[in-house]
């Protein structure tokens, strides 16, 4: 698993862009073949096709959670302890805690362990296991250990009546832990191609679920064995006025109001940023250099959300071709409300105006 | 079972009373509701103890003290059921867990001890909030988001609070509660009014180190601390014994004494709770577990039957109901008749179907109360619109 530690920084990109051509060969393949052998699948009917795949093609993968033994709150793990059995796909006692530094420890031995933890909102109890255990297990050993097998899943954001505790986006926490990956999916094709890579990535990764498409989205899905690349964003809509950064479920709502929006004449450039960290400038800063505006949204909190980090790289490196203020519309600065969803959300309309605020500065 | 061990203070049994026996010589239902006479019962089972004496299974109740707590479970499993069909009606939205089978638990901890001694709860907290005192105006308006709830509609079913009756809520994580439940019991050890906290949680939670922590704090300091592990057998979908190494949830604080109680017996949780909060004053803290049963799914997302047996469901509704258990008890003391308790649950459904049309009628909060309470009021902070530049408060 371990690559060499010592790399210039110029071998480091050349690898870096070399891997990102490779790998995007490789999905235009999967993409190809897509159309033949599809089926249609929702979100986590895709998730649970990927964990079959992670299990049938490495033996030293294991997946486990709070009631995963019996497919999970989401459907998600179903019929993986039927067919792979317990010793592979099991239940765990309700302690976050325990089941990441559990899932630490046998990554470190070689292992691939897909952890679940049942609701992003109850990772914290982990987060110390994640950002003090996890992230730095690699540089604290200089590279004796790891623990680059660990992928951990979650399913977050709002679900129409989730309240405060089965509601929330904390991506932005893990996004400030150097040594871990953080992806969000928006579909189900993406959802099984970035988890199979999140799986097989040598680092550990955070693999978040937007919980409202599980049901909802449904799309052709390839049934063979197919990666996305991590940290590759992907222009999902092309525009020219202004660019439209987001992830996971947003991006549905990012595109409604792109449409609309071109109903007025601007033309909207979407782009799912899909792994937000390490993130994908480049993909980014190409296309505000193209159309000099850029908005971002996010369920999660306005202040401190990864938006914010995006923002300011922006504004570094394209400071000059920028024509407006770089916008956010995420959610509000409060707990995620029960009641005030409506309120809290970033919804297509506030991303509308906001379009046009920047397109109109 | 309990009954056939009863020791009645009432002259003669039911089975040597004529079967013609007149309404008019039966204490009327209303004389009972007011009668103090002692009765002597057993409670179900014996207490088993870890490191700590047994309290005796002998109980001292009474013909008033019998009707109220059939009253009290028999309107709080009502109101379960109520707010099972808001659930699937999408009156009420969120996550929500009822509490239906566990009744005897929230009634006989209440009877044992005072307003001023602290309880705090995991999110399962319908009950526990309406044995505090609780309206059931307050709890439907809060299910449904009204103003009227007792978090004035922005905390849902999850998120009940009475800080009048030291009711301290209404947790949502698993485990999370049981340490603040502690620091309860460290400010009251200060207080020195002789007062006691009940920090209460799942089997499920059991397993969560912060609970750990939790108690050796407690017992490091002697807190007056009483850990009630209220144990239905599942953690969500999981059997405790596919959880928990030991499923002897009352011996796992080790050097922390525990008993373990029939939880679905309201004498043996009255009795025990009141053996704790002697204990728990004198030496520190002490574990309840409490052997009790859910009859719905952990959430109304989880039809409860995947993971179980519906043998096993209907097998503790017939052996082991507590609401059943006091029916039993009144029979047998003749306090009131079949028609009465039935009458009495008429009552209770009208009740709370009342409550609920009058939780309909409450409002819901002004959107404006979307940014109250994030910070001390006044405090000044700034709260940003959707594109951070237009719309900006300051917080109320």
């Amino acid at each position: 698993m371990g690559r060499s530690s010592v790399m210039s920084r110029s071998r480091l990109m050349n690898w870096a862009s070399h891997t990102r051509r490779s790998r995007s060969h490789q999905y235009q393949q999967a993409f190809s073949t897509s159309s033949e052998t599809g089926k249609s699948l929702n979100l986590y009917s895709a998730i649970n096709q990927a964990l079959h795949i992670a299990l049938e093609t490495d033996p030293r993968t294991y997946v486990f959670g709070e009631d995963v033994g019996f497919g999970g709150v989401f459907r998600c793990t179903t019929g993986l302890a039927d067919r792979f059995g317990k010793k592979r796909v099991f239940n765990t006692p309700l302690c976050e805690q325990g089941i990441v530094g559990f899932g630490i420890g046998l990554a470190a031995m070689g292992n691939r362990a897909v952890a679940e933890i049942q609701f992003a909102d109850y990772i914290f109890p982990a987060f110390d296991q994640i950002v003090n255990e996890a992230a730095k297990f690699r540089y604290r050993s200089g590279n004796q250990f790891n623990c680059g097998g660990l992928t951990i899943r979650a399913p977050y954001g709002a679900v129409g009546h989730g309240g405060h505790y089965h509601s929330q986006s904390p991506e932005a926490f893990f996004c400030h832990a150097p040594g871990i990956k953080v992806v969000i999916p928006r579909s189900p094709r993406q959802a099984k191609g970035l988890l199979l890579s999140c799986i097989r990535d040598p680092n550990p990764v955070v693999f978040f679920e937007p919980k409202w498409l599980y049901r909802l989205s449904v799309e052709e899905v390839p049934e063979h064995d197919f990666m996305l690349p991590l940290s590759e964003a992907e222009v999902i809509r092309e525009g020219n006025d202004i660019t439209l950064v987001g992830w996971g479920a947003q991006l549905s709502v990012m595109e409604q109001a792109c449409l609309d929006a071109e109903k007025d004449g601007i033309s909207c450039e979407l782009i799912d940023l899909r792994t937000l960290i390490p993130w994908d400038k480049d993909t980014v800063e190409a296309s505000v250099k193209k159309t000099g505006r850029l908005l971002i949204s996010h369920e999660a909190p306005v202040t401190g959300g990864f938006g914010a980090e995006i923002a300011a790289s922006i504004v570094e490196s394209c400071f000059l071709r920028l024509e407006a203020p770089v916008s956010r519309v995420c959610g509000l600065d409060t707990p995620f409300p029960l009641v005030f969803e409506p309120f809290y959300m970033p919804t297509k309309n506030k991303i509308l105006d906001a379009i046009k605020t920047t397109v109109n500065y | 079972m309990a009954l056939s061990r009863l020791s009645s203070s009432a002259p003669g049994s039911n089975l040597l009373k004529p079967l013609t026996s007149a309404p008019s010589l039966r204490r009327s239902f209303s004389a009972a509701a007011d009668d103090s006479t002692p009765i002597t019962i057993e409670t179900s089972l014996p207490f088993t103890s870890h490191v700590c004496d047994v309290p005796s299974r002998t109980v001292e109740t009474s013909p008033k003290e019998l009707m109220k707590f059939f009253r009290d479970m028999a309107l709080m499993r009502r109101m379960e059921i109520a707010a099972d069909s808001l659930y699937k009606s999408k009156l009420i939205r969120g996550f929500c867990h009822l509490y239906d089978g566990q009744e005897a638990v929230a009634i006989g901890m209440e009877a044992a001890i005072t307003k001023k001694d602290c309880i705090i709860t995991a999110y399962r907290d319908h009950c526990t909030f309406l044995g505090r005192g609780g309206t059931l105006l307050q709890v439907f308006s809060e299910l449904m988001g009204r103003q009227g709830g007792c978090s004035k509609g922005k905390g849902g079913s999850m998120h009940f609070y009475k800080k009048d009756s030291g009711f301290y809520g209404g947790h949502g994580i698993v485990g999370a509660q049981v340490p603040l439940g502690c620091g309860l019991a460290f400010a009251q050890k200060y207080s020195k009014d002789e007062t006691v906290t009940f920090a209460l949680y799942g089997d499920g939670a059991a397993n969560q180190g912060q609970l750990f922590e939790a108690l050796n704090i407690s017992a490091l300091w002697d807190l007056p601390a009483i850990l009630v592990c209220e144990n239905n057998h599942y953690g969500m979908g999981t059997a405790e014994w596919r959880a928990a190494k030991s499923p002897a949830y009352y011996k796992r604080g080790d050097y922390v004494p525990g008993l373990k109680v029939d939880g679905m017996d309201v004498f043996a949780v009255k009795q025990a709770c009141k053996f704790a909060k002697e204990h728990a004053l004198k030496n520190g803290p002490i574990i309840l577990e409490m052997d009790t049963y859910r009859y719905h799914g952990h959430s109304m997302s989880d039809p409860g039957s995947t993971y179980r047996t519906r043998d096993e469901i209907s097998g503790v509704r017939q052996e082991r109901d507590p609401i059943e258990r006091i029916r039993k008890l009144i029979f047998a003391h003749d306090i009131a008749t079949e028609k009465e308790l039935k009458d009495i649950e008429k009552e209770m459904r009208k009740e709370v179907d009342e409550a609920i049309a009058q939780a309909k009628e409450s409002p819901m909060p002004d959107p404006s109360e979307l940014f109250t309470n994030v910070y001390v009021k006044g405090y000044g902070v700034e709260s940003y619109g959707p594109d951070r530049k237009e719309v900006r408060a300051v917080l109320p």
